[in-house]
């Protein structure tokens, strides 16, 4: 349960957070809500990485199926020489998904520094 | 332990945020470019976007409608002037920002801020052509006139009242993968946008390599190399038109044969480079035909420009209606007004002339301070502008750039090439000179009739242009419209001495005896940037002309009658070859078929039995382009390589003309060669290697004319954002032929007008109305213009503010 709520919970903060700061607010987000959802280390990385897997996911293939993937089209040539959007979406998925796990892995370590309890 | 897992944890996050935040390690800083709220994927326009909005701003004196059609087309009514241009701005800055920010960039020389050093050379160059300095002259005209003055600063406000919505996020992608941001607009950058424009229509010359040219063939031999007059012009003014005596007579220095006419090799030593000049087949068509030979009884006015084909279009088109005005047609992003179009009552449309206004001067600086240079037997004192190039990534690179008595000193041994140790140019352009262009769109866009329109001209100096007239109360008119300097005999062929005054330009050529015309006998004008006059004009007049389009054009409508739309259509598309008509019957006369074999019989037919058109699926079109290129270097190669000439040699109607005159034309030889060779060996040798050329084209499909030309749009950027070009376009045309569409230039603007007691038009441009490339408004009309086809456009008149064809709404408010 705690697993799912802290999911959700980076994913919300996440997408709230960016509406009006930059891209690395996903970070601050997933590291600090390990600070107030207590989980094992390797869960907290597991539901900042997934969280941000979706949300970045997510969006990305839902504002590029409204585009008809148009620009993800192009985008994906140019980017990684590659005619398919699907690859660009998933390579945006992944990197928010890397920057969020490892920043509720911190978050989570440094929680379970402080309070020496896990 | 734990410690060590959080240092390490903490560490690949910091890193990783890092790499992901910074341009260094990966080509873009791929957080920000990726993420969904704030990179690319922001700019992937939903399909079903609407263009619906309320805006308030305090700039605006009355409120303002923009009603925008089906294709993006905006039609501004508006209640005051002030309100339309702040209204073309914002829509301008909306639509197409990141281009006019790009073009005025490119103006002032300063494309090394944005991507760094690669551009310097570019930079250098345009400093040195001194385009912000003619900027800065422009816009002190357009300041001190009322009318202009409020209309540019409106237009900025516009603009910057767009920037000043804008987030990061919403930026045009072009900011995101350059990894930059917009700077405000200003009054200096329209004017460097006029400029850019004007540099590219006004800004050709071949001094140099005529200068180079001099020193090795003599004048007398280049008089016939580059010969002013063609056998076959068909002027813009009908043949037989007198003109009045000269009014002003400029004096040839004492010194002409002596200094001038000499070949002199110091002025251009060593390898010649040269800086950027404009594509020399930046032109255009336009004509208009008279009631007495349209079905309809009306005028029909048709224009074409030819530029460099791009994405974002160089055009947006737009309707504004204001109390003073009802002008439609195309608009450059970054200047006020509507270019070319029409009103309520005339249509025009430009042709460049082609005339030579940008002279090279050699100047003897005292020392390599170039603080003073050699004038008048005295040292004059030359006013320095140190140019500061910033550099992307890199500290500032610092050029000095001396302003002459002519103007600035483009050349000299520190640019463009330091093994070129000739003497320093100072460049003497028209485009220097004070003017107020904006003038002439005001009152063009205002224009009644055939005196609204005379008088709107005055105000063009540069870059000069056939500007073509039609009114709705039926006359038709054109002028070739621009101040000229009046040059003695071969003034500005070659560069000239800079250090007396006897050698500057004395005059310009009054504006009244510009050639023009109106009602002409035949009932229609026209122009394809050939030469303006046959030799009855009486003024020198050098130019980078054109010839076989303005042939096929003349010929077509002289033989038209009872014409519609559709049949200019047709014309503005035609791919017959002029230039192939007259070679094609010298190139087979000379033919030797006993020495052929395999492929060659084949080609050979297919020459003979070419429809001399262009078209998209014939591989003849392929075969004659490469068989006359193969010719013209075996005929020039040799002398011009000795002359030390790569990039310039005689125009290919020049070439058969002289061939068709005298088969025993000289340069035909090789001078390598021992033997002599005729006129039947070059023609037969450069069929053989065309064989070759073809065979090989064959063999990887690219024989066909469509296949081979491969039209293009290329993005702004060019080759580093292929995606976003639109390549493989099957169309036909090509160089000489009306239809003048090249592997990556040519119509950039169909338009034909009837004008009717309502108003017809029927217009296409290649590209689309949105700059963004993740819009489907990007690129909307590309393949309408490849076909050949128009979209009738929808004027729009008051009270038609409940039409179907509106789609989208934007209500600009005071407030």
């Amino acid at each position: 349960m705690k697993f799912i709520v802290s999911l959700v919970l980076i994913a919300l903060l996440s997408f709230a957070f960016s509406l009006y700061l930059p891209w690395w607010s996903i970070a601050v987000v997933s590291f600090g809500v390990p600070l107030v959802i207590w989980q094992k280390p390797y869960l907290d990385f597991i539901a900042g990485f997934f969280a941000l897997l979706l949300l970045w996911g997510g969006l990305a293939w839902y504002i590029s199926a409204s585009n008809n993937h148009l620009l993800a089209e192009k985008m994906a040539v140019l980017v990684i020489n590659k005619n398919n959007p699907f690859t660009l979406i998933t390579i945006t998925a992944f990197i928010g998904a890397l920057v969020a796990g490892f920043s509720a892995f911190t978050g989570s370590l440094l929680r379970s520094i402080i309070w020496k309890k896990a | 332990m734990r410690v060590v897992f959080f240092c390490i944890s903490l560490l690949v996050t910091a890193l990783l945020i890092f790499a992901l935040g910074t341009a260094t390690w990966a080509p873009l800083a791929l957080g920000n470019f990726l993420s969904p709220q704030h990179g690319i994927w922001q700019n992937a326009e939903p399909a079903k976007q609407s263009f619906d909005a309320e805006l308030n701003f305090p700039d605006l004196k009355g409120n303002a409608t923009v009603y925008i059609d089906e294709r993006l087309v905006p039609h501004i009514i508006a209640d005051n002037d002030e309100d339309a241009y702040f209204i073309q701005g914002y829509l301008h800055a909306k639509f197409r920002l990141w281009q006019m920010e790009f073009q005025t960039y490119a103006a002032a020389g300063r494309i090394s801020e944005i991507v760094g050093d690669v551009a310097l050379d570019y930079d250098r160059a345009a400093r040195r052509k001194g385009i912000t300095y003619a900027a800065e002259n422009l816009l002190k005209e357009i300041e001190a006139n009322p009318i202009t003055k409020a209309e540019v600063d409106n237009y900025t406000a516009g603009v910057n009242a767009y920037i000043a919505t804008i987030t990061e996020s919403r930026l045009p992608v072009e900011y995101k993968l350059l990894g930059y941001v917009p700077e405000k607009w200003n009054n200096l950058k329209t004017a460097l946008f006029v400029k850019q424009m004007t540099e590219t229509l006004a800004g050709f010359e071949d001094d140099l390599p005529m200068t180079k040219a001099l020193a090795y063939f003599g004048d007398a031999k280049l008089r016939l190399l580059f010969p002013q007059i063609a056998d076959s012009l068909d002027p813009v003014i009908p043949k037989g038109t007198i003109y009045p005596e000269a009014s002003v007579h400029p004096i040839p220095p004492a010194s002409k044969d002596s200094l001038y006419i000499q070949p002199d090799t110091t002025i251009v030593q060593g390898k010649l480079k040269e800086i950027e000049k404009p594509n020399p087949a930046n032109g255009s068509n336009n004509w208009a035909v008279s009631g007495s030979k349209t079905q309809s009884g009306a005028p029909i006015l048709c224009n074409d420009p030819h530029l460099n084909l791009t994405l974002p279009s160089i055009w947006y088109e737009i309707q504004m209606i204001t109390p003073s005005m009802n002008a439609y047609g195309v608009s450059f992003p970054g200047a006020p007004g509507v270019i070319i179009g029409f009103n309520d009552s005339i249509a025009f449309g430009f042709t460049s002339s082609e005339r030579d206004v940008k002279d090279y001067y050699a100047i003897q600086f005292k020392d390599e301070t170039k603080t003073q240079y050699r004038f008048n037997n005295d040292w004059k004192n030359a006013d320095l502008r140190i140019e500061e190039i910033k550099i992307k990534g890199k500290p500032s690179v610092y050029d000095t750039v001396a302003y002459t008595v002519f103007g600035p000193v483009t050349y000299d041994n520190s640019f463009p090439a330091s093994a070129m140790p000739g003497k320093a140019l100072a460049a003497r352009w028209k485009a220097h000179d004070p003017s107020n262009e904006l003038l002439l769109w005001h009152y063009l866009d205002r224009a009644k009739n055939y005196e609204d329109y005379e008088n709107a001209l005055q105000y063009f100096t540069c870059p000069a242009h056939n500007v073509a007239f039609a009114s709705k109360s039926g006359d038709i008119a054109i002028w070739q419209q621009g101040t000229f300097p009046a040059r003695w005999n071969r003034q500005g062929v070659y560069v000239m001495p800079g250090e007396d005054s006897s050698y500057m330009w004395q005059t310009f050529i009054p504006r009244s005896e510009n050639p023009h015309i109106l009602n002409p006998a035949r009932g229609f004008i026209s122009s394809a940037n050939q030469r303006p006059a046959d030799s009855a004009y009486h003024y020198f007049i050098p130019g980078e002309y054109d010839l076989y389009r303005g042939i096929e054009v003349n010929r077509r409508l002289a033989a038209m009658n009872n014409i519609t739309p559709q049949d200019m259509m047709k014309l503005q598309n035609d791919n017959y070859n002029v230039f192939a008509e007259t070679a094609r019957p010298l190139l087979l006369k000379y033919i030797n078929q006993s020495s052929l074999e395999g492929t060659a019989f084949k080609y050979l037919d297919t020459i003979q039995n070419w429809s001399l058109k262009n078209d998209v699926n014939l591989i003849a079109p392929t075969f004659f382009t490469l068989w006359f290129n193969n010719l013209e270097k075996q005929i020039w190669d040799d002398e011009f390589e000795k002359a030390g000439i790569d990039k310039m040699h005689p125009s290919q109607p020049t070439l058969i003309e002289a061939l068709l005159r005298d088969s025993a034309f000289s340069f035909i030889d090789n001078i390598n060669t021992p033997q002599t060779e005729t006129i039947a060996d070059v023609i037969n040798a450069s069929f053989i290697q065309t064989v070759a050329n073809a065979d090989s084209l064959a063999a990887i499909n690219k024989l066909s004319w469509g296949a081979y030309k491969n039209t293009t749009i290329y993005h702004l950027l060019k080759a580093k954002v292929m995606p976003f070009a639109r390549t493989g376009l099957m169309i036909g045309g090509g160089k000489h032929v009306v239809n003048a569409t090249q592997h990556d230039h040519g119509p950039s603007w169909r338009m034909i007008v009837h004008l009717t007691k309502e108003t017809e038009a029927y217009v296409v441009y290649p590209g689309g109305q949105s700059g963004n490339p993740g819009s489907p408004y990007y690129d909307s009309f590309v393949d309408k213009w490849a076909a050949g086809e128009y979209y009738k456009a929808w004027i729009m008149k008051k009270g038609e503010e409940g039409s179907d064809r509106l789609v989208w709404k934007m209500i600009f408010k005071k407030g």
